[in-house]
């Protein structure tokens, strides 16, 4: 991956920056142009709250390359409270603890990174809360 | 007035008790145990470093300080000897996923296991000074020891942020003193993934010559003795040096206890002394003085004298407090996954 | 518009891991098979569905590539890509060439050279069919993001770990009668428990395998078919429907809304309702979403996926059979000619061609391929002219 790519969307992982649609209030994670339920195209810049229930969970067992030192981990898809979601793996857990509707926090972490000479690609995890 | 308007810690969720690591490599846990005064230490998980740790501590520090303008911060300074890059800021980072704005200065610091507090003495210097409004001192290491080594015992992870401002103080800065020769006792050379030690020679003419002295002139500078002081930090490369230094100075053990957090922690090198100011005044009262003395190889020391104000209870439980964070459930790693988060083993 | 008929059909002998075939090589043999079978001298346009030639083998603009292999060039050719509707995507935009009268003999082909590359890169290209900023990104595998659905299907309906092991059961014990599955072998529920977990609640065995593979088929208008073929099969209906990329972003958890659009036009193109199909084929990639893919094709009502499965209804001898071929679980899942190879099926069925797994009397089936985790949904009707 390139710097740029990972660069353009430090506001997203690292703030949860977000868009809120001033036609209809349906709000997006990442942003967008225009409003797939009213059409609008004018929106509010909010940010994602970092508190959050887990919709459902898996463990991933078969990992592609970037994550094969840390398998297996949990990853979930995520409601934050005020609205949007979130696919994240979920950090410091006993994945076979996890449940459905779970308080989780939102929290800094690496990701993953461009090899053993590449950059580091920071953004969100969330954790039990 | 100015001083320390909020602070906050970073512990990782993972820990490896002194008997696993003994267990490894044959040797007797109960002499390391009470050699170090050490029973376990934390682990950073594989996607923690010390720019993560940081952002954590920095977050939790706004948490208390709620009111701050991330956009009103000047300068963040981070002292880590495991910055994880050779050459590209970790401060960057961190101020970006807080929400600083880009007019802010901001550099990466080392000096072994101070390098913490020197980010904290250059943080609330701009602020004493008048040239910012705000400033971050935050001190953070995943520091590693080679397998084997005594060192692997309590090379540990963890960090401690502090926001420097001049309203709405908890703990004001009374006075500061910055004491350092050249004593190379320990060093880790570019490249090299593990440093190396003068073994007993860290201590006497490196810890104890350095710590001691920068003690007794910051508190001579205060005009203090050791019974004018509520809590006494010292830096905690183990739980024996710290408690060693205190009885020396002439503080009791009771001074000491509330930010000896080393015997659960570990030595979290350029976090270590800051962690400890954090634990303290998680529980510290309003008016009272905390000594705080950091200890870097190499070798120097700072060492800071802070009253805490009324400003302080107030904030203590608005986010996680250190020892809570320390007793939420840790996970116990065995060695082998130990050595696989800390890349001793390739996978 | 006119009415289109497939009027021949090829695949390789066996799909699998197909060492010594390369990616046209294996088109190419699928591709002259459908000539043959059709019996045309010529094909007008071509329609190449591969979902990802560049991750798996590192060679991209393929459809020129496999029309000069082929030796059909100068013909138009294009290559369609939308993950695993690849295929059922291609398939439309060919029928709509000739439904348009733009060309006569259209072949579309769909293709997946998957064994060049070792599983977690294959694992990462197959990721690439997620949002990849927002959901591979974070670790998402896409074996991950269909357990998450089934795992919500769990909560949601009570949905069991029997329940989905019942479909892989059902698709195996069909391919056993089928010779081009890569899976010829029977397996039982505990099994498929047994088996490794790839991401919780699902086995290995709730997972289609890594395939090589190609299949092709002939479309011509209606009209002329008889020409060529005495017994061709008439495409009634074709229409691609898409959702929300992210599934963290659709509106349930637990339907697959694209598959409810397509199958809702395509029913409406055929003037029929799901009571009126005799067979389908559909998306199997995991035994998850051929749970919900019977519900949300109006087989049964939504949340008793799992009990229909496990109840035999979709056996070949059930109400509705699904996934005579073995599915995707059996018959391997080469991404890109799964759409392609769902319509051979089903052309083989309505023609009394299907062996041993023959559903009596067919006459009119439907297919439904799916792309990603169900941002594509790809349903076709056919019937017995
Ligand atoms: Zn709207």
């Amino acid at each position: 991956m390139t710097v740029a790519r990972i660069w353009r969307e430090r506001g997203r992982r690292y703030r949860l920056e977000a868009a809120r649609c001033k036609g209809c209030g349906k709000v997006f994670f990442p942003g967008r142009l225009v409003c797939d339920k009213c059409g609008s195209r004018e929106f509010e810049e909010i940010r994602l709250s970092d508190k959050g229930k887990i919709l459902t969970y898996t463990v991933i067992r078969v990992p592609p390359p970037a994550h094969t030192y840390e398998t297996p981990y949990a990853v979930a898809i995520v409601e934050l409270e005020g609205g949007g979601r979130i696919t994240a793996m979920v950090a410091d857990c006993d994945p076979e603890k996890l449940e459905i509707g779970q308080n989780v926090r939102v929290v800094f972490r690496k990701i993953s990174q461009d090899g053993e000479k590449g950059i580091k690609f920071y953004g969100y995890k969330v954790v039990p809360a | 007035m100015s001083g320390i308007v909020g602070w906050g810690s970073s512990v990782p969720k993972y820990r490896i008790k002194v008997e696993e690591i003994a267990r490894q490599w044959g040797e007797d846990p109960e002499s390391f145990k009470k050699g170090l005064m050490l029973r376990e230490k934390s682990v950073p998980g594989p996607d923690q470093d010390t720019i993560t740790i940081s952002v954590e501590a920095a977050r939790y520090a706004l948490q208390r300080a709620s009111y701050v303008d991330p956009g009103e911060i000047g300068a963040i300074y981070i002292g880590s000897e495991s910055h994880p890059y050779a050459v590209k800021p970790s401060g960057v980072t961190v101020a970006e996923a807080i929400g600083m704005q880009p007019d802010f200065h901001t550099a990466d610091l080392e000096f072994a296991c101070k390098a913490g507090s020197q980010g904290m003495f250059l943080a609330w210097s701009l602020v004493d000074s008048g040239r910012m409004k705000y400033a971050f001192g935050i001190g953070a290491d995943t520091s590693q020891g080679a397998p084997a080594n005594a060192l692997e015992y309590s090379a540990s992870a963890g960090g401690a942020a502090f926001l420097f401002g001049r309203e709405k103080v908890v703990a004001e800065v009374i006075e500061t003193h910055s004491y350092a020769t050249d004593t190379p006792d320990f060093w880790r050379r570019e490249h090299e993934f593990y440093p190396q030690h003068g073994g007993r020679f860290t201590g006497e003419p490196a810890y104890f010559h350095h710590l001691l002295s920068c003690a007794r002139i910051v508190m001579e500078k205060a005009g203090m003795k050791p019974s004018d002081f509520a809590y006494a930090v010292f830096h905690m490369p183990n739980g024996k040096f710290p408690m060693r230094a205190g009885k020396i100075l002439g503080f009791k053990k009771e001074q000491i206890e509330p930010g000896w957090v080393v015997p659960i922690l570990g030595n979290t090198y350029s976090g270590a002394s800051p962690m400890g100011l954090a634990a303290t005044l998680d529980i510290a009262k309003p008016g009272e003085r905390i000594l705080m003395v950091s200890f870097g190889s190499g070798a120097g020391s700072d060492g800071f004298v802070f009253e805490t104000t009324s400003e302080l209870p107030a904030l203590q439980d608005k986010a996680p407090k250190l020892r809570a964070q320390l007793a939420d459930d840790p996970i116990y790693l065995t060695y082998g996954q130990y050595a696989a988060f800390r890349g001793k083993i390739r996978v | 518009m006119r009415e289109v008929a497939i009027i021949g059909v090829g695949m390789n002998d066996r799909w699998g891991e197909l060492w010594e075939k390369s990616l046209r090589d294996l088109y190419v043999e699928a591709a002259l098979r459908a000539i043959d079978d059709a019996g045309v001298d010529h094909i007008d346009s071509m329609y190449v569905a591969c979902m990802s030639s560049g991750l798996f083998t590192g060679q991209e603009h393929v459809s020129s590539l496999l029309a000069d292999y082929l030796g059909v060039a100068p013909i138009p050719a294009v290559r369609v890509e939308s993950a695993c509707a690849s295929g059922g995507n291609a398939l439309r935009l060919g029928w709509l060439e000739v439904a348009s009268g733009a060309s006569d003999l259209v072949l579309v082909g769909g293709v997946e050279k998957m064994t060049d590359v070792d599983g977690s890169q294959a694992t990462l290209a197959l990721a690439a069919a997620s949002d990849f900023e927002w959901e591979a990104f974070n670790g998402v595998t896409f074996p991950g993001l269909y357990a998450m659905m089934a795992r919500r299907h769990m909560h949601e309906f009570g949905t069991t770990p029997e329940q989905l092991a019942a479909a892989s059961v059902k698709n195996h014990h069909n391919g056993t009668m089928n010779p081009v599955a890569q899976f010829q072998m029977e397996i039982t529920v505990e099994t498929v428990l047994n088996s490794v977990l790839v991401a919780d609640p699902l086995h290995i065995l709730d997972c289609s395998p890594v395939t090589d593979g190609a299949a092709a088929v002939i479309l011509c208008p209606a009209d002329q078919a008889k020409k060529f073929n005495s017994q061709p099969v008439k495409i009634a209906a074709s229409a691609v429907a898409t959702d929300a990329m992210a599934l963290h972003s659709r509106e349930s958890l637990v339907t697959i809304g694209s598959a409810k659009a397509a199958a809702e036009k395509a029913y409406k193109q055929a003037g029929v309702g799901p009571g009126e199909i005799d067979l389908a084929e559909v998306h199997d990639c995991f035994t998850i979403s051929e749970i919900c893919l019977v519900e949300d094709l109006g087989f049964t009502e939504k949340g008793k996926g799992g009990e229909f499965t496990e109840s035999g209804a979709t056996a070949l001898d059930g109400r509705i059979p699904v996934n005579t071929s073995g599915g995707l679980k059996s018959k391997g899942h080469p991404v890109g000619a799964t759409g392609v190879a769902q319509a051979i099926e089903v052309y083989k069925q309505l023609r009394g061609e299907a062996g041993k797994r023959q559903v009596k009397g067919a006459k009119r089936g439907l297919c439904h391929n799916m792309g990603g985790s169900g941002g594509t949904s790809a349903v076709h009707i056919l019937e017995v002219m």
